[in-house]
């Protein structure tokens, strides 16, 4: 049995220690939030987020993760759908498909968590993740809708400091 | 049947099927046109009233990511005057289309045709269902239904003001009789079509709660991971199965038709990886040592062939050429690629000996029933499909569903436990149905004043309906291969050239090909366009006004290509190291244009911007219409910078998305897109603009560099300055 800690839950997984954290996210747990799409870390289908820091999951072994690691996937990034990334997603209608989207949307969050107000090239350098239905130019502009969604809400916290 | 197993069933296929748990759900059984007992809140066949004042707006199209949903239910809205912040959605099932005498018509979603094709019945449907809740209230206020009317779901007797609402009379409303003639508005007057309204499919997709086919999960399923022959037309010789046997969670390793094998297992991770270290001997085939170096011999042969089917002939192409001053000739050509789809091909059955319930994405509902029919043996009737919404269509999952038909094969050997098969990317790479691949021979005239006198075409190369409808062509011409080269329709040539002559000589690799985003529109397009261009530097003219001289006849393509060029500023100096291509034509029914921005960065194709301008005639969803403009633009755009599969040993070599690269977001131009229908017709959107992508920037790049790439990708060739 393995522990791991998933969207701020401590759960026991058997699976063999070999197998990518993706199909115990989606086959052990039930998360199918986080998508298959080349099993190679080639299109970010399949990314959450470790520690803050996204990651594809796909080749990912469970034994790598440990029980102290947090896992946050896209069912556990915010108690709602309202984290803001999530938020501007839904303002611009970035999804088509939507298959993909899962992944964008965990790779623009922990983008967003370092990088407060990323640049275009730091989009071009930080988002690698495939879309086929060709949404990026909505993805792009939801990355800046977020950003400058949290910098107000900084900007307001800070006020009332 | 109870109404439970109705809301369970939209439970199950709603277009917010959150949360998906199931495996009881039951068809719902034949329906008349008007409602049944069995479902008072049914208006008629396309909307149903709920008393708490929901309206569920059946679609019987597929969503795969293009809008479709949206579009149609707004259309249906529109007409039926209710307040779109309750509309919601449902899919049919085929088998209930079939029961109710094909009430919903087509559910094929493909060629761009999914509004285009059925705007007209399905707003009579809203229409009709208007009609029918106000009589309704009119029979129950005892007042005659020309004085009352509707707004938002609010019905109003005019002299009284008495008002009423829908869910109020849908009870009554469901037991009239639909009527025969409706009235529709004119699109001038639409307050919900035509408007930019936000998709009704968006919430489930940034949440994670939308259930793909790839999610399933039904009670007791075992998953199944499959691998087919590498060669097209090969078959399995042997396999050990019971070298797997004792891996964890294997269940049976079954063979699957002629070609393929799969494993079973608890978990999809344990079948595929138990089918990796799988024995399998295989029987490659005649095809064995086929190779793309091999077929763009034979197709580069044809090029020359005497025997060629006749697409569009006009005037006397050989004598234009004949007296011309100046001949022109290029060859191009284009090379195979992969759908692609970001969700692998995936379908799951539960079977037993009188039901087989196949739960999937598909394009086309009633394709996959009749794949689930022939598969199971049994009749339609007693199978059902149930559709999922799709992650990523593009063409693959419509007209041929070899996935079906696997998991039907399988499942067929466990029956009464359902099984959910699921394509590796590898899988899906290897065994796609594949863009065709031709080259084309494009000949020109042009007289002392840069005029064309003759615009000669030979295509050459394979036939998507020779590959997949072989019956249907009867070994004749395939017209699709003729698309943007038609006399006229919705892939009409448009230009003038009053001497023309294209046609077709067939060339067919065992590679099957399929309807891939654009169809032939894509590389026709890229021939034309491209030549165009070579003409009019030919000509010492300028590369609009050339083009504008020879398409006096087709001022809907005149006007989109003079909206481009005048938005991205044509005839003004670019920004410095910045130059422009533009790309024109007719295809899926709708006039298209683009003007590419590139520059040449070390060698490196560097994309600014692309403007685009669509007159689809109609425009139900103008924030749809951009969404579909910039997405064909990088499905298009992908295949020109880096797609092909190449086969080597009869078997296609790109296997994954490192060696099948796609754009990143990094290679995303601005694109920006002018919506100009022009009324009276309806066109498509989700592929045409795809057509005029790569010639624009391909015109653009020739404007940069001086160099002419005449064949795909362009990641082959040397950019630096010539
Ligand atoms: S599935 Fe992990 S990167 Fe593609
Ligand atoms: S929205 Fe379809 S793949 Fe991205």
């Amino acid at each position: 049995m393995a522990k791991l800690n998933v969207n701020g839950r401590d759960v026991e997984v058997d699976a063999d220690g070999s197998t990518p954290l993706l199909w115990v996210l989606r086959e052990h747990l039930g998360l199918t939030g986080t998508k298959y799409g080349c099993g190679i870390a080639q299109c970010g289908a399949c990314t959450v987020h470790i520690n803050g820091q996204a990651v594809r999951t796909c080749v990912r072994p469970l034994a790598s993760v440990s029980a102290g690691d947090e896992i946050v996937t896209i069912e556990g990034l915010s108690e709602d759908g309202s984290h803001p990334v999530q938020q501007a997603w839904r303002e611009l209608d970035v999804p088509q498909c939507g298959y993909c989207q899962t992944g964008m949307i965990m790779a623009s969050a922990a983008l967003l968590a370092k990088n407060a107000a990323p640049s275009d090239d730091d989009i071009d350098r930080e988002i690698t993740n495939i879309c086929r239905c060709g949404t990026y130019r909505r993805v792009r502009a939801g990355i800046h809708l977020a950003a400058d969604s949290l910098a107000k809400d900084a900007s307001k916290a800070g006020g009332a400091a | 049947m109870s109404l439970v197993n109705v809301s369970r069933r939209r439970f199950l296929v709603g277009s917010s099927a959150a949360g998906l748990s199931l495996g009881l759900a039951l068809p719902f059984g034949a329906r008349r046109a008007h409602a049944s007992a069995d479902f008072p809140d049914e208006i008629n066949a396309w909307v149903v009233v709920q008393p708490d004042e929901t309206v569920i707006i059946r679609i019987a199209r597929s969503e795969m990511g293009q809008g479709t949903l949206t579009g149609l239910a707004q259309l249906v809205a529109e007409e039926l005057d209710c307040d779109w912040n309750r509309v919601t959605t449902e899919y049919p099932t085929p088998t209930e289309n079939l029961e109710r005498g094909r009430v919903w018509q087509s559910f094929a979603t493909g060629g761009s045709r999914g509004i285009r094709e059925s705007h007209q019945y399905v707003r009579e449907g809203g229409a009709a269902a208007r009609m029918m809740l106000i009589s309704a209230a009119a029979a129950d206020w005892g007042v005659p239904a020309s004085e009352c009317s509707a707004s938002k779901g609010t019905i109003t007797h005019g002299p009284s003001g008495r008002t009423t609402s829908y869910g109020k009379v849908a009870g009554a409303a469901s037991r009239l009789e639909v009527p025969e003639q409706v009235s529709l508005k004119d699109p001038k007057d639409w307050t919900i079509a035509g408007q930019p309204l936000k998709r009704l499919d968006t919430d489930p997709k940034v949440t994670g709660a939308q259930v793909y086919g790839a999610d399933i999960s039904l009670p007791g399923m075992l998953n199944a991971a499959i691998k087919q022959c590498p060669v097209f037309g090969g078959t399995v010789k042997s396999f050990d199965a019971a070298a797997v046997a004792g891996r964890p969670g294997v269940r049976k390793v079954v063979q699957v038709g002629d070609d393929a094998v799969a494993v079973v297992a608890d978990r999809w991770w344990e079948a595929k990886t138990a089918l990796d270290s799988l024995p399998v001997e295989w029987n490659f085939g005649e095809h064995a040592d086929a190779s793309s170096e091999a077929m763009a011999k034979i197709i580069g042969e044809a090029l020359d062939a005497d025997q060629a089917f006749v697409g569009n002939e006009r005037g006397d192409a050989a004598a234009g050429l004949e007296r011309a001053a100046k001949t022109v000739q290029a060859t191009y050509a284009y090379p195979h690629q992969n759908h692609a789809t970001m969700e692998p091909m995936n379908a799951t059955v539960k079977y037993t000996d009188d039901l087989c319930e196949v739960w999937c994405p598909t394009q086309n509902g009633e394709g996959a029933l009749a794949t689930a029919a022939e598969a199971s043996g049994l009749p339609p009737t007693q199978c059902q499909v149930y559709k999922l919404l799709l992650g990523g269509g593009f063409g693959r999952r419509g007209a041929i569903h070899d996935f079906v038909r696997q998991a039907v094969l399988i499942a067929k050997q466990m029956p009464g436990t359902p099984v959910k098969l699921m394509w590796t990317r590898e899988e899906d790479m290897t065994h796609g149905q594949y863009h065709p691949v031709t080259q084309a021979r494009l000949t020109a005239g042009l007289d002392d004043d840069g005029n064309v006198t003759a615009f000669r075409v030979r295509i050459a190369g394979q036939s998507i309906l020779a590959g997949m409808m072989p019956e249907r062509l009867g070994g004749g011409p395939d017209p699709v291969a003729f698309q943007c080269y038609a006399p006229d329709g919705d892939h009409a040539f448009a230009y003038d050239f009053e001497n023309l002559l294209v046609d077709h000589a067939m060339r067919n690799p065992h590679v099957p090909p399929g309807f891939w985003r654009g169809v032939n529109a894509n590389q026709n397009t890229l021939y034309t366009e491209c030549f165009i261009d070579e003409l009019a530097h030919a000509a010492g003219r300028d590369p609009l006004e050339f083009r504008l001289a020879h398409m006096k006849q087709h001022p809907k393509n005149a006007a989109v290509l003079k909206a481009v060029a005048e938005k991205a500023g044509w005839g003004e100096p670019a920004p410095d190291g910045v130059f422009r291509g533009l790309a024109q034509c007719t295809a899926f029914g709708s006039h298209i244009a683009a003007c590419a921005e590139v520059s040449v960065k070390d060698g490196q194709l560097v994309m600014h911007r692309i403007v685009a301008a669509t007159d689809c005639g109609t425009a139900v969803n103008p924030q749809q219409i951009e969404a579909q403009v910039e997405g064909s633009f990088v499905y298009g755009l992908s295949a020109m910078l880096y797609g092909e599969c190449t086969v080597k040993d009869g078997r296609v070599q790109q296997t994954n998305f490192h060696n099948y690269p796609v754009m990143f977001i990094r290679d995303m131009p601005e694109v920006e897109t002018i919506v100009m229908p022009s009324g009276g017709f309806w066109g498509g959107v989700g592929e045409p603009t795809i057509a005029v992508a790569a010639p624009a920037v391909l015109n653009a790049l020739f404007a940069a560099t001086g160099k002419r790439i005449r064949s795909f990708p362009l990641k082959h060739h040397d950019l630096s300055a010539a």
